[in-house]
């Protein structure tokens, strides 16, 4: 099935999620299979070529981290930092398909996330996976 | 007077904490329902191989993350727990609010894939720290996984 930019709706209940900002692994953007799985159905790996791994250091500006003391007050959601949190890990996904573009691999299988708070307002969003060479059958 | 002011103000705190942190978990807890009710077609698995008949299905990483803050009344709540130990209730309903909603939002995201199932889905868990130095903000959870959209 294929999905064509505008054709989901905004949905009310993930306004962050916007049509052509959905998905961060989508492979008809890059043509890059990303999974969380050891073994692709329907696909045979050729070539290992080793871990790839993508990170991004974000902070927030200060407004936003004073509406986010605001709500700690009343609870809730943190909307901007979903959404910030949510972007980083975008990026940090894109950076690791770039780096298994680069040394010729066509998927990243086994791919995992990792958070850490390094200082208050910043965090390090790392991801990893192993880039290989795969063939349908 | 000064301290009957400042007594005042942590009432007011604490119960503007009471009225909208409940008022809010009651309505997050409404809209997750109705989510788990609207997205239940969508299997969540944490196996790591896909099950029998969905092994022709082509695989995509999906993921759903959420960051929700403590209200005041549960900081207070906790930071008293916490000289008698057990169970803090407030922090549990909280933790179990973000991990929910973060399945529903990568369910959602398979959804929107049309896919039929998300497997090897894993937790990710992380303490937002707030301004306030030591005591938690917030929870970051990540929900991610690999949805399985069925062959054409």
């Amino acid at each position: 099935m294929t999905i064509l930019p505008g054709s989901i709706p905004p949905d009310r209940h993930f306004p962050y999620r916007q049509p052509g900002n959905r998905s961060i692994s989508a492979p008809e953007k890059t043509g890059m299979l990303i999974t969380n799985i050891e073994v692709i159905p329907n696909t045979r790996v050729l070539k290992h070529l080793g871990l790839v791994q993508g990170s991004t250091v974000r902070a927030k500006h200060a407004g936003r981290d004073i509406m986010a003391s605001i709500k700690n007050i009343f609870g809730g959601e943190l909307v901007s930092y979903t959404e910030l949190l949510q972007e980083s890990r975008e990026e940090a996904v894109k950076r690791m398909k770039e780096q298994a573009a680069a040394i010729g691999a066509n998927a990243v299988i086994n791919v995992r996330f990792s958070t850490s708070a390094i200082a208050a307002g910043a965090s390090e969003i790392l991801a990893y996976g192993t880039a290989v060479l795969v063939e349908e059958h | 007077m000064e301290s009957l002011l400042q007594i005042g103000v942590f009432l007011l705190l604490l119960g503007a904490g009471y009225f909208f942190g409940r008022r809010a978990e009651a309505r997050h807890y409404r809209s997750i329902r109705a989510g788990e009710d609207r997205l239940r077609h969508i299997l969540v698995l944490t196996d790591r191989l896909p099950p029998p008949g969905m092994l022709q299905d082509r695989p995509c990483m999906v993921n759903g993350n959420v960051v929700i803050s403590v209200d005041f009344f549960k900081t207070i709540v906790a930071g008293l727990r916490n000289l008698v130990g057990g169970n803090i209730s407030a922090y549990e309903s909280l933790l179990d609010r973000a991990r929910r909603e973060a399945i529903l939002r990568m369910q959602q995201e398979a959804a929107d894939l049309g896919a039929r199932a998300v497997i090897n889905m894993k937790f990710e868990t992380s303490r937002i720290s707030g301004s306030a130095g030591s005591a938690v903000g917030a929870v970051e959870v990540l929900a991610y996984g690999t949805a399985l959209v069925a062959p054409r």
